[in-house]
């Protein structure tokens, strides 16, 4: 009686306090950077730092230093886009690993974000230009053990996942290497269209860092050993956002950008 | 790499399934992508029993039967096959099935008399031409069993991901010794049908050692000559003529395997070379011997302007790079593709037969001038072992002789370098070292030896290891570390987290700043954009992309604003009018120097409505210069905390509004942002602001940051100042400001003469019309006095108003308002 009474004083004279608030405008991270922040945010509580790099480098620290063998199809996978002279756009953030270790003495311990390019067309699942997280450590002692036990942390933070898998893979900055799996979020292991049957979705590439890579920024092979991974903030985000097309990620639709600043009220409009 | 699991098993006697496989393959080798299950369209079809059999009472070629097809009752099914026998097994495809050609078979009547089904002949089924009648099956299966799990037609292929460090896992010769060296079990080549005895061994002849670059050569018959020229670097040439070839079909079994992996089968001969590429991973080429000429074959490199027409029907000009094989002209290009004047054709009756072992970086140029990708360039770029080739040879005459007869010639084998087999030393505390837990050394010197690595000497702490000629990915140590701890299983190493040193780095500065900068922007309203820093520009401004995906974004960005500019103008082409976007990226500017610095920048458009629209407020003001130069203020003061930031007026009169200084330096600017903007649009501002910069291709030096420039966050700490105890004292100014004079230099006289107690000089008004003689704007400040001790008195107040408006008058010709 006093809620319907309530409801009729509202049209005559008192306020009619249902009416909408007024609104400021909300502004968003983009999702590849909220991606970036929650990487970043699981392996600081385990002592990383960020390093940054350039994005226009030198062969040198993009291939040579990273042990890719010259004219190799190990190049394939890296369709570089050149600059003049040896200049190039960085096809990957590994060289933050040789700048970082001829800038400071191990123990290292970091993370480095940033854009890499790669000379491929854009479509619904490539983009010639994309982020990357690179995550590097070099000690005495550090060990296979430590890169399992690291990634493993990461996957049961980020994904919630119960369940990780490492398989042999080739990486010339990395042996052994080793792609990190984890259990397909969709059908949890059981096979499904999206993980191809296999259970497992594919989240990064890892490895022990290549002694000639340690060597090439200059440390001693033998005492220190080291492992690194890099994975694709964007894949990522494509996932965890649910978006159909990676291009999506770069046309900096206003609307698109909105729901990220605003998934409440969307999905109550909804 | 595509292997059929069938042609794994006639390799290593497993048990394994394909799913099994797959697993063990993805643990230890290289991952399977996929399992395709080959005939999957022959699902429905069962094996059934013809129990009965009588004449069509209405036609004399059609077959009344009763058939079990499994099921609880015979079925009556018409057949029209005049093979068809009582008791004899045959594939039936039950009421509901679809053919491989698309045809459903249904229940239906024929000349009165109803049919369930239908017996099938082989070609119904996809399984080959034979249509005289039905396939009957010489098997021993019980009616209504799957026909899939009855005759081996239903293979699976796997299709794996080959590292390039690992050419010889690109057959299943190189699968199987993996597969071999995980279970245990031994491998061996597959037995093939009809396949005769061994082949004559070729006749070697060896590059002399003394001049390994001279040329080597040698005949393969009495009038045919081959040369490898030293300059195409081939390392091993294998040719062998086979004559009196009858070119036909290839069997079923042949046509089958290479469906397996998906080679569509040509004619015999062509199929055993393909059969042994993927069986082998030695790439085979069969040339037409009657079409060559001059009782030369030479391997060389290309001639400048030389072309080929390739086997596609193409005519290719060849690169200098190119090895060909030539007769008096080019005739193939070595290691990509054969060319079509010496193509194996019906007419073919004798053969010459290459095998050999091409550089693999010619044949990368090669193929990626030619643009050709083929079986053959895949494997020889990757690297071909040398040694397999006599295998390979006697492998590939065999089957040529199985399949299409024919007589092979001793082959010539001509050896231009030998192949060292590398010693490699593994030591225990390395494999500790790197693995982080031990792997015995009769366990992991067990994996090498099936691996078909050879240990020389072992003793408890290390083992010297002779690496296989066709492993050639292993060269030092911690190759043989990966191996060890592939076959023990990535799986079997813990995953604890262990002790650790704090590292020596700290966060680039650079990261922090951004980070700032970007959770203000958040803060103001403003989402953040990452778009691609490609644009069409010019060489004379702009970074050029020697290879550009596309005319149009061929350059490199200079300013952040001109990607930006087109990301606004792809909202409002979406009808959204308020766009308020930001971006933390690179600019990437070219220095008169010759050098690229790559800077980076924040950048921020604004445009459209100040707040959204309420019903208070329905039509909300647009955002103006005086928005733009605020948040340009903002976040130059979080980007460059600690400094004094200055908005400049800009003089040029263009788009530029303002000049952002830090400490008198620019760093920055704030503009109208000129838009291909709909008529409905409102005005766009932008901000640009520069936060650090790299001189690109600088190394690294030792402890330093990449971005230089790193602005210090402790510089903006505010101290704590006395909050105001006392009452202020305020007061309005009207002044009459003439043309020319600007409100900064107003607020400089006020402050001059104001003296210290002034706390705060508020602009609030500006007005020009009536009232305000020409030439001459209002302007009206308010003035807050505080003293920290005591209350103010008016006299006071009034004294420093008098000085004010003296000193305004004075300087600047201002004098109060008052009309």
């Amino acid at each position: 009686m006093r809620a319907i009474a309530a409801s009729r004083s509202a049209g005559s004279g008192a306020q009619d306090l249902t009416m909408p608030p007024r609104r400021q405008w909300y502004g968003a991270k983009h999702p590849v950077t909220l991606v970036i922040e929650e990487i970043a945010d699981i392996f600081r509580e385990l002592g990383f730092t960020i390093a940054l790099g350039p994005q226009v480098e030198t062969e040198w620290y993009n291939f040579g230093a990273l042990n890719f063998p010259a004219d190799h199809p190990a190049m394939d996978a890296h369709d570089t886009l050149y600059l003049r002279d040896d200049l190039l756009l960085r096809t990957h953030t590994s060289p933050v690993q040789i700048r970082t270790l001829q800038q400071y003495p191990p123990p290292i311990r970091i993370l480095a974000p940033g854009d890499v390019y790669r000379r491929d067309f854009f479509d619904a699942s490539h983009a010639p230009m994309f982020a990357q997280i690179e995550g590097l450590c070099v000690d005495e002692g550090i060990s296979f053990v430590d890169l399992k036990a690291m990634l493993n942390n990461f996957a049961r933070r980020f994904f919630g996942a119960a369940k990780t898998r490492f398989r042999p893979s080739y990486f010339p900055f990395t042996e052994p290497s080793a792609e990190m799996d984890v259990q397909c979020q969709l059908c949890k292991g059981a096979g499904c269209a999206v993980c191809k049957q296999t259970g497992w979705t594919e989240i990064l590439g890892s490895g022990m860092v290549h002694p000639a890579v340690l060597q090439s920024a200059g440390v001693d092979a033998e005492k220190y050993t080291g492992w690194a991974f890099g994975m694709g903030p964007a894949r990522i985000a494509l996932q965890r956002y649910d978006i159909p097309d990676i291009r999506i990620l770069y046309d900096s639709d206003v609307r698109f950008l909105e729901q990220i600043a605003e998934p409440s009220t969307k999905a109550g409009d909804g | 790499m595509n292997a059929s699991y069938e042609w794994l098993r006639a390799f290593v006697d497993i048990d394994a399934s394909p799913s099994e496989l797959r697993e063990l393959f993805t643990a230890h080798t290289a991952t399977v992508d996929e399992i395709v299950a080959l005939r999957t369209d022959l699902a429905p079809i069962v094996v059934a029993r013809v129990l009965e059999a009588h004449r069509h009472p209405d036609s004399d070629h059609l077959w009344v039967t009763q058939v079990d097809a499994g099921g609880a009752q015979p079925l009556e099914v018409i057949c029209g096959a005049p093979n068809v026998t009582t008791g004899a097994l045959y594939p039936f495809a039950p009421v509901g099935t679809t053919m491989p050609n698309g045809m459903k078979i249904e229940r239906r009547k024929i000349r009165g008399i109803n049919s369930n089904g239908m017996l099938c002949s082989a070609r119904e089924i996809g399984l080959g031409e034979d249509h005289a009648g039905i396939l009957e099956l010489q098997v021993n299966a019980r009616p209504g069993a799957p026909f899939l799990t009855v005759m081996p037609v239903g293979d699976s292929r796997l299709v794996l991901d080959v590292g390039a460090n690992r050419p010889d896992l690109l057959s299943h010769l190189g699968l199987a010794r993996e597969l071999s060296a995980i279970t245990g079990k031994p491998w061996h080549l597959p037995a093939l049908p009809g396949l005769g005895g061994e082949t004559p061994k070729p006749v070697r002849v060896e590059a002399d050692d003394r001049a390994p670059t001279r040329d080597v050569e040698g005949k393969v018959l009495d009038d045919v000559r081959v040369v490898v020229e030293a300059d195409t670097r081939c390392r091993r040439y294998i040719a062998a003529v086979v004559g009196g070839v009858k070119i036909g079909a290839s069997p079923e079994w042949m046509v089958r395997r290479l469906e397996a992996v998906g080679v569509r089968s040509i004619n015999n001969v062509v199929d055993a070379t393909n059969y042994v590429l993927h069986e082998l991973g030695q790439p085979v080429h069969a040339f037409d011997a009657s079409t060559l000429h001059g009782g030369v074959m030479s391997v060389r490199r290309a001639r400048a302007g030389e072309t080929l027409m390739t086997l596609d029907g193409v005519v290719r000009k060849l690169p200098p790079e190119a090895v060909v094989i030539a007769d008096r002209q080019a005739q193939a290009v070595a290691g990509v593709m054969g060319g079509r004047e010496s193509e194996v054709s019906e007419r073919t009756v004798d053969l010459f037969i290459e095998v050999a072992s091409f550089d693999p970086k010619l044949t990368r140029s090669a193929r990626r001038a030619i643009g050709l990708n083929t079986d053959a360039s895949y494997r020889f770029e990757r690297g071909v072992d040398p040694e397999l080739g006599p295998m390979a040879m006697d492998r590939v005459l065999r089957i040529i002789v199985a399949l299409a007869g024919g007589t092979p010639t001793t082959p010539l084998d001509l050896v231009t370098s030998r192949v060292d087999r590398r010693m490699v030393t593994l030591r225990s505390t390395r494999v500790t070292q790197v693995l982080g837990a031990g792997v015995p050394m009769p366990t992991a010197r067990g994996y090498l030896e099936r691996a078909g690595f050879e240990i020389t000497s072992a003793t408890s702490s290390e083992m010297s290891v002779r690496v296989p000629t066709w492993r050639t990915d292993v060269t030092t140590e911690i190759d043989l570390v990966e191996e060890v701890a592939r076959f023990h299983g990535y799986d079997t190493f813990p995953t604890e987290i262990r002790p650790f040193r704090p590292t020596t780095t700290r966060d680039d500065p650079m990261w922090t700043s951004a980070a700032r900068v970007r959770d203000a922007m958040v803060g103001l309203g403003f989402y953040e954009a990452r778009p691609m820093p490609f644009v069409a520009g010019a060489d004379e401004t702009h970074a050029r992309v020697a290879n550009p995906l596309a005319e149009n974004e061929a350059h490199l960005r200079g300013s952040l604003l001109e990607t930006l500019a087109r990301r606004a103008e792809y909202n409002l082409a979406q009808r959204v009018g308020d766009i308020r976007l930001f971006e933390i990226g690179s600019a990437f500017v070219p220095r008169s120097s010759g050098t690229l610095a790559e800077e980076l920048r924040l950048g921020v458009v604004l445009m459209g409505r100040r707040r959204p629209a309420h019903f208070t407020e329905p039509d909300p003001p647009s955002f103006d210069e005086w928005d733009a130069k605020g948040i340009a203020t903002r976040a130059a003061e979080v980007a460059h905390p600690g400094t004094a930031v200055r908005l400049a007026p800009a003089t040029d009169g263009g788009a530029m509004l303002w000049n952002i200084e830090s400490n008198g330096a620019s760093i920055g600017t704030v503009s109208r942002l000129m838009l291909d903007a709909p008529i409905w649009a409102s005005p766009a501002f932008a901000v640009e602001l520069r936060l650090g910069d790299i001189e690109t291709a600088q190394p690294a030096a030792r402890g330093t940051h990449t971005y230089k420039e790193a602005a210090n966050p402790r510089a903006s700490v505010a101290r704590y100042r006395g909050v105001p105890t006392m009452p202020a004292a305020e007061f309005d100014l009207a002044l009459l400001v003439p043309a020319g004079v600007t409100a900064d230099e107003v607020e400089r006289v006020v402050r001059g003469a104001a003296g210290d107690l002034l706390e705060r000089l508020d602009l609030f008004d500006q007005y020009t019309g009536e009232g305000v003689e020409a030439n001459h704007r209002s302007l009206a400040w308010r003035l807050t006095f505080r003293h920290p001790d005591r209350t103010l008195r008016d006299k006071e107040i009034e004294g420093r108003r008098a000085k004010i408006l003296g000193a305004l008058e004075e300087e600047l010709h201002v004098r109060q308002r008052t009309a």
